[in-house]
């Protein structure tokens, strides 16, 4: 049986030698190139390129051990099997042509199957390089252009989920480097009237299937955000679109917060993350919140719990999430830091220094010599507000002036005071007036301002000065919530007006509440602001607006907000 | 870690007893452990007696087996949780979707 065609040289200055191996290899088919010197053999191997090279080892002018380390180098990364022809017996002579580069012996006088059966091996040899090469070179291809990809789609990721308002000064974060994109997603916005929205995910798994988890997240939490909509309202649309999207098994652990700087309130959702903490430094940990929720993307609408816990907050404060990388991070001997250790680092940290750096050294410490972290995401909080210059929404000079003159009247049904909130609707139709949206924040504040002391006051009969402690600003939430739900009867009518005006317009906001009302003539005398944790909404929105007017029987408010174009 | 599986005499309810780290690693063994039985069992445990850890991907592959039972009305209990396993299980609010003890 042949082997398969080869182009073989054969170096030996030994002409009769070179003519017994020529026959015997050309009746095998192969084709042969003939060399009778070393620097002849090493010319010939650059012009002809054949597939194996059969040396002789004592030749004139350049000997078969030089010849090979020649020839081994021109051959680069190609695999050329080179057969030394010896009539040697010398073992450190025969060493050393393995030494040079040599992959086998052929002994003189020539046996045909011996040769047959050594060609065969190399070429299978060969083939097999070859594969391993041309596999080698198409997983590099691979890898670079999956490289490649993942940068670019890394940029278009980063675009969406873009870090928000991460880069306050008031907010510190590490998210995991893992790969080029991580499981973990932090989220932070501010809110149309002030105020911030933070969410810290953490996807089972990593790459690029977590990261298009993440994509969805990001555009509902900035989209939502931006139109006004509560933390509740966010949370339920991403469980929903992640519960659409995700298959089953994959999943997103998440805590949300919704800071609220004005009533120093915050409100958590901790769905299968570890324990949130509210803490100041030198005081150590304040209030903990642990997971009470499924984490996003397991249960649909009907089974998802939105309830967030409620906590209040001096500026002093700060809100520290961790993913579970912090306390399964390991040291060397496999131990791992643990929510104890965590919570020493909190507990220790001394006044005016940053939990996030007292966490980060006592990780630095437990860990040393430890591999380094590789899923460790967490993110800190100062809970006093952000500067405005520094993060008011960038507004481009608008392009159309939007309806100047109209009228607006919407008014809310019991069913719908129960279990909607208008306000990112009637928002959204109030920033139809594009030069009106440099003033959106104090817009929103206004119109969130009288609709809750509508509903609140008006409709449910809240008294506000049950917000001047904490344990009855629980209660306080406690009684919406129920009466709320109990509601029989009620209605509020907003009516929104625009009037245009030489360099802006003026907008009037009525809303009237079917509740008993109020004795707002009192309420004028005393003009005393409220000091406690609610009670100073009234004093706000007379604050904002050029006027503010009770009606009928303290159940209607109207409020004018004069606005000017913004200059050039 | 090594997956293996028992039957009640009756055949109605599958046993699967999960030794040492239950993670992505044993995917592949766990799905086997209780597709393609010759009669779908009514009810299935989880006997975590000896396992000592798992990561989010087994509880995922937990959601995974509650979809294959029947989703919502899935007749699961997962039992003989060491500490580090129920915390896990506790923190994520699993038993909202399975019987834990």
């Amino acid at each position: 049986m042949a082997t398969d065609a080869l182009r073989i040289l054969i170096a030996d200055d030994n002409a009769s030698d070179r003519l017994i191996l020529r026959t015997l290899l050309q009746r095998e088919g192969h084709s042969v190139i003939e060399a009778e010197n070393g620097r002849l053999a090493v010319q010939q191997f650059l012009t002809e390129q054949p597939d194996i090279v059969l040396l002789d080892v004592l030749m004139p002018e350049l000997d078969g051990y030089e010849a090979a380390i020649q020839i081994k180098m021109m051959a680069g990364s190609r695999l050329v099997p080179i057969i030394f022809l010896t009539a040697l017996t010398d073992v450190a002579a025969l060493a050393r042509c393995l030494e040079v580069g040599g992959d086998d012996f052929l002994t003189k006088p020539y046996q045909k199957l011996i040769l047959q059966a050594k060609l065969r091996a190399f070429t299978r040899m060969q083939q097999l390089y070859d594969t391993v090469s041309r596999q080698r070179d198409e997983i590099h291809f691979h890898t670079e252009r999956l490289v490649r990809e993942q940068q670019l789609a890394k940029i278009l990721f980063d675009n969406i989920a873009h870090p928000g308002c991460l880069d306050a000064p008031t907010i510190r974060y590490q998210l995991s480097p893992m790969y080029i994109f991580n499981g973990d997603v932090l989220l932070a916005a501010e809110k149309p009237a002030g105020g911030l929205h933070v969410l810290l995910g953490d996807f089972t798994g990593h790459g690029l299937p977590a990261a298009i988890g993440a994509m969805p997240v990001s555009e509902i939490f900035y989209g939502m955000t931006q139109k006004g909509f509560s933390l509740v309202d966010i949370l339920t649309e991403i469980n929903q679109r992640l519960k659409e999207i995700l298959p089953t098994g994959v999943f997103c652990c998440a805590i949300s917060a919704d800071i609220d700087f004005r009533s120093g309130m915050l409100e958590l959702w901790n769905g299968g993350m570890p324990d949130a903490f509210l803490a100041r430094s030198g005081r150590g940990i304040l209030t903990r919140f642990s997971s009470q929720h499924l984490p996003m993307g397991v249960v649909g609408r009907d089974r998802f719990r939105p309830q967030v816990q409620r906590a209040i907050f001096s500026p002093e404060d700060r809100l520290l999430l961790t993913s579970d990388g912090v306390i399964e991070t390991s040291n060397a001997n496999g131990e791992m830091f643990g929510s104890e250790r965590l919570e020493q680092a909190v507990a220790t940290t001394a006044e005016g220094d940053s939990f996030f750096a007292a966490v980060q050294r006592a990780l630095e410490l437990f860990g040393s010599g430890a591999a380094p972290r590789d899923d460790v995401s967490m993110v800190e909080v100062e809970l006093r507000p952000l500067s405005a210059p520094e993060h008011a929404p960038s507004s481009p000079r608008p392009t159309r002036t939007g309806p100047l003159d109209w009228r607006f009247e919407y008014e809310l049904r019991t069913q719908s005071l129960q279990q909607f909130d208008p306000l990112p609707l009637l928002l959204q139709v109030l920033m139809e007036q594009p030069a009106l949206r440099p003033h959106r924040g104090r817009v929103f504040t206004i119109l969130a301002e009288l609709y809750s002391n509508a509903l609140d006051h008006g409709i449910l009969q809240l008294d506000s000065s049950l917000k001047n402690s904490p344990e009855g600003f629980a209660e306080y939430y406690r009684l919406r919530q129920s009466r709320l739900q109990q509601l029989a009867e009620g209605s509020i009518r907003l009516v929104f007006e625009h009037q245009p005006r030489t360099h802006g317009g003026r907008l009037l906001l009525r809303v009237e509440d079917s509740g008993p009302g109020f004795d707002w003539q009192r309420w004028q005398a005393s003009q005393v602001p409220g000091n406690g944790y609610g009670g100073r909404g009234l004093a706000l929105l007379a604050n904002l607006c050029q006027s503010l007017q009770f009606e009928g029987r303290g159940n209607i408010v109207a409020a004018s907000y004069d606005w000017l174009l913004a200059e050039d | 870690m090594t997956i293996s599986t028992t039957k009640s005499a009756d055949g109605t309810e599958l046993t699967i007893r999960i030794a040492g780290r239950f993670d992505f690693s044993s995917h592949q063994a766990f799905r086997e452990a209780y597709e393609n039985l010759p009669v779908k069992p009514k009810s299935y445990v989880i006997d975590m007696h000896e396992a000592t850890y798992l990561d989010s991907s087994a509880l995922g592959m937990l959601l995974l087996l509650r979809d294959y039972a029947g989703g919502d009305s899935a007749r699961i209990s997962i039992q003989h949780c060491n500490n580090d396993v129920k915390k896990i299980l506790t923190i994520s609010n699993f038993e909202q979707l399975f019987k834990i003890s």
